[in-house]
C-alpha cells in the first residue's frame, strides 16, 4: 500500500514535470489516418493514405531535429458511428493531434464536429462535401484537396458549355451524393442548362441496370454520376453495356479518381471528362513523389489526389508546428497558424488556406486518353483546362461559414 | 408501362445470380448440413480465376466457364476434406463460424494483392452488343446470363431430384450409416457434393465478371442477400431456392423503379415477413 502511494506520488510528480515541459517545448506529434481500409474507397484512400503519411513524416526531417512522431491508422468502414467512436477514442485515449484523410462525407461531417468539440485538428483530404467549409465550417478543420462545389463548377460548367444542357442525376444516397448533386444542379441551372430528373441509389450498389434504364428513358443529354469509387466504375461499365453512350447520351463523372480509371481500363473509360487537383504526371515534382509512392505500394499503384493530399497537408502542418517551436496540442491555434502561412509543396504548388478552412490550389479538367494514346501503365490523362484556385472554389462572398467576416 | 417491362427483365437478370448462388447454398445445406458462409468468397474466386485464365494463360471466357468452376471446386473439396468434414454432427454454428472465417481470410488475401476497386474483364466478342426490344435495349450478354443460369439451375435440380446419383445423395443425407452398408462411399460423395455447390458459386462468379468489376468484395456484398433468398425459399429446398432467387430479383428490380432508396432492404423486409408467417420458408419442410 505504502509503495502504491509513493509510486502514485512519483507518477503525479512526473506528470507535472511533463506538463511543465509541454508549455515550453513539447515535440511530440501523433497523427491518425482515419479512412476506409477495406471497402469500396480503400484504393483511393485506405492503406495508400497511411503510406503517404509515412512519407511525409520521413521527408519532413523532424525526427532528426528531436521531434517524436507517431502514426496510427484505422478503418471507419464508411460508417459515421464507427468513425465517431474511433475519433473520440483517438482524442481521449490515444492523444491523437491530427486526423488525416477521413474520406466519406458522412463520416467526415461527424468527425468534424467531434474535432471541433475537443479542439483537435482535421485535415480532410478525402471527403467531398463542400459543407465542411460552408455551413459546417470549423476553426479546427482544413479541407485540403477538392470539394463538391469545385467539381461541379469545373466539370459541370465545361459540359454545359459543350452543349450538354439537359441533365439526369444518378446519386449515391448519402451526404456526399446529395451535396454533389445539389452543387452540380446549381451550376447547370446557372449556366443555362436544365435538370430533368434524378434517382438515388444505395451506397455500394453492384447492379446499376435499373437506374441506368431510368436515366436512359429520361432522354437527358448528360447523365451526371454523383457517386464515387466502386459505384462509379460499375455505373460506367454497365452504361457501356446498355448502350447509353452509343445511344447519344454522355456520362459525366463528377468525381473520378485515377484508381477508378485504372480499374476500368482505358477501353471503357476513354473520353470521360472530369476534374482533379492532382495527377502524378503533371510535372517533375509530382512525378518524383509518385514514383517513390508507387514503389512502396503492394500493387504499385500511383497516388490518388486523396493520398497526395495527405502528404501535402501533413507537410504544411509540420511547417506550422516548426514555426511555433513546439506542439501546443491546441487544435484551433495550430490551424490558425496554418492559415497564416502560405502553402507550398511539390504536389499542389503554391496555395493558401482561407478563413473558412478551404485550401486553394488549381483545379485541372482532364480527359481520359484513348488506349492507343497511352504510353504505358498509369498514363491515362490529357490535361484540357486549368482553373486557378481563387476561381475554382466557392467564393467567400457566397459563403455561409460564420468564420468568414463580411 | 414500357419502363415496367424493362425493370422486370433487369430483375430477372439479377435473379439469375441469386438463383445460381442460393442453389449452391441449398445443395450444400441440404446434403452436408453446413451453412456455407464462404460461398461469397468462392463466387469471387470464380471471377478471379476467370481473370487469371484470360490475362495469364490467354484462356478465353468460354473455357473459363468450364475451368473456373472445376478449379475452385477442387479448392472447395480440399477445404471440405481438411476442415469441414470434422464438423459433421456438430451444431450448425460451428460450420457457420468456420466458413465465415475462411471467407474473411480469402477476401483479405485477395484484397491485399488486388486492392478494392477491382480488375476489368471484358465481355466476350461473341456476346457483345445488344438488341432493341422496343421497350428496352437488352445487352446480349445479359440475355445469355438469364438463359444459361436457368439451364444450369434446372440441370442441377434434375441431377439431385431425378437421377440415381441424386437418390443416393438424398439417401446419404437421411441415413449415412445405412447407405454405407450398401457399399457406397459416403464421405467421398459428400466431398463431391460440396465441390458441386462451390462450382456453382464459381460459375456465377465467371458469369458476373464481365458485368461487374472483378473485386475481392464482390461476394461479400452479395452473400447476405443470397442468404436471405435461401431463408425465404426454405433452407435446403432446391426448387425453392431457384424460384425464390428469380422472384426476388424481380421484386428488387421493381423496388429500384418505384422506391430506389429501399432497393437494398426490400429483400430483408420480405424475409422478416416470410419468417413471421411461415418460419420454414416458402417451400421448406419442418425439420
Amino acid at each position: 500500500m505504502k509503495h502504491g502511494i509513493s509510486a502514485m506520488l512519483l507518477g503525479t510528480a512526473l506528470a507535472f514535470g511533463a506538463a511543465g515541459a509541454a508549455v515550453a517545448q513539447d515535440k511530440n506529434i501523433k497523427i491518425g489516418v482515419l479512412t476506409d481500409n477495406s471497402g469500396l474507397y480503400a484504393d483511393l484512400g485506405g492503406p495508400g493514405s497511411t503510406v503517404a503519411a509515412q512519407m511525409a513524416i520521413e521527408d519532413s526531417g523532424l525526427a532528426a531535429k528531436g521531434w517524436k512522431l507517431d502514426l496510427i491508422s484505422a478503418d471507419h468502414q464508411n460508417k459515421p458511428d464507427i468513425g465517431s467512436t474511433i475519433a473520440r477514442q483517438w482524442i481521449d485515449v490515444e492523444k491523437v493531434d491530427i486526423f488525416m484523410d477521413v474520406l466519406n462525407s458522412g463520416v467526415a461531417l461527424a468527425v468534424n464536429n467531434i474535432v471541433k468539440e475537443k479542439n483537435s485538428i482535421l485535415i480532410d483530404t478525402g471527403a467531398a462535401t463542400s459543407d465542411l467549409t460552408n455551413a459546417q465550417c470549423s476553426p479546427n478543420t482544413v479541407h485540403w484537396v477538392y470539394d463538391t462545389y469545385m467539381l461541379a463548377n469545373s466539370t459541370g460548367q465545361a459540359l454545359v458549355k459543350a452543349g450538354g444542357d439537359t441533365w439526369y442525376f444518378l446519386t449515391a444516397d448519402y451526404a456526399f451524393g446529395h451535396a454533389l448533386e445539389r452543387d452540380t444542379a446549381a451550376v447547370v441551372v446557372k449556366s443555362g442548362g436544365k435538370v430533368i430528373g434524378n434517382v438515388k441509389h444505395p451506397l455500394n450498389t453492384a447492379d446499376f441496370s435499373s437506374f441506368l434504364l431510368q436515366a436512359q428513358a429520361s432522354k437527358a443529354k448528360i447523365i451526371g454520376m454523383a457517386n464515387a469509387g466502386g459505384d462509379t466504375t460499375n455505373t460506367i461499365k454497365q452504361a457501356a453495356e446498355f448502350g447509353v453512350v452509343s445511344g447519344g447520351q454522355k456520362l459525366a463523372g463528377l468525381l473520378l479518381f485515377i484508381t477508378d480509371v485504372h480499374a476500368l481500363g482505358l477501353k471503357v473509360a476513354q473520353g470521360l471528362n472530369f476534374t482533379e487537383t492532382f495527377y502524378w504526371d503533371l510535372n517533375d515534382g509530382t512525378r518524383a513523389f509518385s514514383k517513390r509512392f508507387s514503389e512502396r505500394m503492394k500493387n504499385k499503384a500511383m497516388p490518388s489526389m486523396v493520398q497526395a493530399g495527405v502528404y501535402s497537408g501533413l507537410l504544411h502542418y509540420f511547417k506550422a508546428l516548426e514555426a511555433m517551436g513546439g506542439n501546443p496540442h491546441d487544435g484551433a491555434k495550430v490551424v490558425a497558424k496554418m492559415k497564416e502561412m502560405p502553402t507550398d509543396d511539390a504536389l499542389f504548388g503554391k496555395g493558401t488556406i482561407r478563413a473558412d478552412g478551404r485550401k486553394l490550389h488549381p483545379a485541372y479538367l482532364f480527359e481520359v486518353k484513348k488506349p492507343e494514346e497511352s504510353k504505358g501503365p498509369w498514363d491515362y490523362y490529357k490535361l484540357i483546362g486549368t482553373t486557378p484556385g481563387e476561381q475554382a472554389f466557392r467564393p467567400l462572398s457566397e459563403s455561409a461559414c460564420p468564420l468568414v467576416k463580411k | 408501362m414500357q419502363a415496367l417491362y424493362a425493370q422486370l427483365l433487369v430483375g430477372l437478370i439479377n435473379g439469375s445470380f441469386y438463383a445460381l448462388l442460393s442453389l449452391g447454398l441449398a445443395v450444400i445445406f441440404g446434403m452436408l448440413n453446413i451453412i456455407n458462409f464462404a460461398h461469397g468468397a468462392l463466387y469471387m474466386m470464380g471471377a478471379f480465376v476467370a481473370y487469371f485464365l484470360l490475362n495469364i494463360g490467354g484462356i478465353n471466357y468460354w473455357w473459363a466457364l468450364l475451368l473456373a468452376p472445376i478449379i475452385v471446386g477442387i479448392f472447395g473439396m480440399i477445404l471440405e476434406r481438411t476442415m469441414l468434414q470434422w464438423l459433421t454432427g456438430l451444431d450448425h454454428l460451428y460450420g457457420l463460424l468456420l466458413t465465415f472465417g475462411i471467407a474473411l481470410i480469402v477476401q483479405g488475401v485477395f484484397q491485399n494483392y488486388f486492392g478494392s476497386s477491382g480488375l476489368p474483364y471484358a465481355i466476350p466478342d461473341q456476346l457483345r452488343g445488344g438488341m432493341n426490344l422496343g421497350f428496352m435495349f437488352l445487352p446480349v450478354y445479359r440475355g445469355w446470363v438469364v438463359v444459361f443460369s436457368l439451364i444450369v439451375c434446372l440441370a442441377t435440380w434434375f441431377l439431385i431430384e431425378k437421377t440415381q446419383l441424386g437418390a443416393y445423395l438424398r439417401a446419404a443425407t437421411e441415413n449415412p450409416t445405412l447407405v454405407r452398408a450398401f457399399g457406397i462411399n459416403v464421405p467421398r460423395m459428400i466431398t463431391l457434393t460440396y465441390g458441386l455447390g462451390v462450382g456453382l458459386a464459381a460459375l456465377a462468379g465467371v458469369l458476373s465478371a464481365p458485368i461487374n468489376q472483378v473485386r475481392p468484395l464482390m461476394g461479400a456484398d452479395l452473400i447476405i442477400v443470397v442468404f436471405a433468398v435461401v431463408v425465404i425459399g426454405g433452407m435446403g429446398s432446391i426448387m425453392g431456392s431457384i424460384i425464390t432467387g428469380f422472384a426476388l430479383g424481380v421484386i428488387e428490380g421493381l423496388t429500384k423503379y418505384f422506391y430506389p432508396e429501399a432497393s437494398n432492404t426490400v429483400v430483408f423486409v420480405l424475409m422478416v415477413l416470410v419468417l413471421l408467417v411461415k418460419p420454414t420458408g416458402l417451400t421448406g419442410r419442418a425439420a
